[in-house]
């Protein structure tokens, strides 16, 4: 008996580090989600003066710019953005099942370019041998610009070059701390959607053409900056709640372990008495 | 004396925000000095320090690298992917990053990505420039 109770007891321990961990995990990823949110609100004020100057442009005159255009869609250009570890509940499965039914209308892998950040997504569409056109992987908890640039850029020159027609970003939206939506976008062309309509006249030097022409790409860039702190939002918030729950469990198996051990415990001393005095009334 | 609000603004953060009397930046078409009550204008602007001119007459240096500049009446936003104030500037590090654009520009080799370089340069010259200038 004596055994089974050791094993009980050794049960409860490794739940009980358990616990701590899951604990700490919790308690780490709520820290960086603050952080995160941080970070998504201080990368607005950027994003919204480009779009009010460049919406202003669009609307002031009638020109016309291929980033501004829809044409006809031969090849569609995917941006999945996921993370590099996992512990962080359906974070990475949601996205990737809405990555790839999106993909899985395509007829052929003619039609469409992949693009993806984080190693879970990129593990993800090599093992279905799906080919990557681009991957960022390793980013840091609160990434730079200047870290995702590559990809951001990567992904609005495909467009420019006409690599794809149009361009969609897959990723978790941030609506709380609680909950977090796999959410396709349409990026490019940009749209209506994208710019509002605000208007201010400017002069512009030296041409509204040619600023454009820089803005456009940069504007295009920074919301796959914003997309990229949002889903980053998103991880922590996913893997707090996955840890929270995950300790949850860990508190209730120690209490049905803990029961378990008394009753086992209860149950030897039992039998130990019966057996005294079954020995005692033997000998009388 | 009239003031306009000057706003230098990185996809990361806020870089600056004062009243200031004059901003000198250098366009690229040009350079640009804006004043208060300026017409509203947009344009790209050049990898170049910009010169402040703050409301107690004192100069600031930023350095800021590319993006572009809105000028409204009373205020003057500039949005670029990098931008630093000159008093932030790490000088060794800037100087050393100007070292290795010019040998490499220097080295002639067929391999090398000249634009890349060229830009490097540029950045580290602005910076150098815009940490010089806030010393004065």
């Amino acid at each position: 008996m004596a055994k089974g109770l050791r094993a009980i007891k050794r049960k409860i321990r490794s739940m009980q580090s358990m616990k701590q961990m899951t604990k700490a995990m919790e308690l780490v990823a709520a820290a960086k989600l603050k952080r995160a949110q941080l970070a998504a609100v201080a990368a607005r004020p950027y994003a919204e003066k480009m779009r009010e100057v460049i919406s202003s442009i669009a609307s002031g005159s009638d020109i016309r710019h291929p980033m501004l255009e829809a044409r006809e869609i031969r090849r569609t250009g995917y941006l999945v953005l996921t993370s590099d570890r996992g512990l962080a509940g359906g974070y990475n499965a949601n996205v990737l099942r809405l990555a790839l039914s999106e993909i899985g209308r395509h007829a052929s892998q003619d039609e469409y370019v992949v693009m993806v950040v984080g190693k879970k997504g990129r593990e993800f569409f090599r093992r279905r041998k799906i080919p990557i056109a681009h991957e960022i992987v390793e980013l840091p908890d609160s990434p730079s610009y200047l870290d995702i640039k590559s990809i951001a850029k990567a992904a609005v020159d495909g467009f420019i070059e006409e690599q794809y027609d149009e361009l969609y970003l897959i990723y978790n939206e941030f609506r709380s701390a609680l909950s977090q939506v796999p959410v396709k976008r349409r990026l490019l062309p940009l749209t209506e959607d994208n710019l509002g309509g605000h208007r201010a006249a400017y002069e512009y030097e030296p041409t509204p053409e040619e600023v454009l022409d820089a803005l456009l790409p940069r504007y295009a860039e920074t919301l796959i900056y914003s997309a990229i702190l949002e889903s980053k939002a998103s991880e922590f918030g996913a893997r707090m709640t996955a840890m929270g729950n995950a300790n949850k469990n860990a508190g209730k198996m120690i209490d049905t372990l803990t029961l378990q051990y008394n009753r086992e415990r209860q149950a030897s001393i039992t039998l130990q008495i019966a057996e005294i005095v079954g020995g005692a009334n033997a000998l009388k | 004396m009239r003031t306009l609000r000057l706003e230098v603004v990185t996809p990361d953060r806020k870089v600056y925000e004062e009243d200031v009397r004059m901003v000198s930046v250098r366009g690229v078409a040009g350079s640009l000095g804006i004043l208060p009550n300026h017409i509203p204008l947009v344009t790209p602007l050049r990898i170049a320090p910009v010169k402040v001119r703050k409301a107690d007459d004192t100069v600031e240096w930023l350095a800021v690298h590319g993006g572009f500049m809105e000028v409204r009446k009373d205020k003057v936003v500039i949005l670029a992917e990098m931008a630093e104030k000159g008093s932030d500037i790490d000088v060794l590090r800037a100087k050393a990053a100007k070292e290795r654009a010019e040998a490499r520009l220097r080295s002639r080799q067929e391999n090398i990505d000249y634009r890349r370089a060229e830009l490097a340069l540029q950045r580290a010259l602005a910076r150098l420039q815009a940490a010089g200038g806030s010393e004065e």
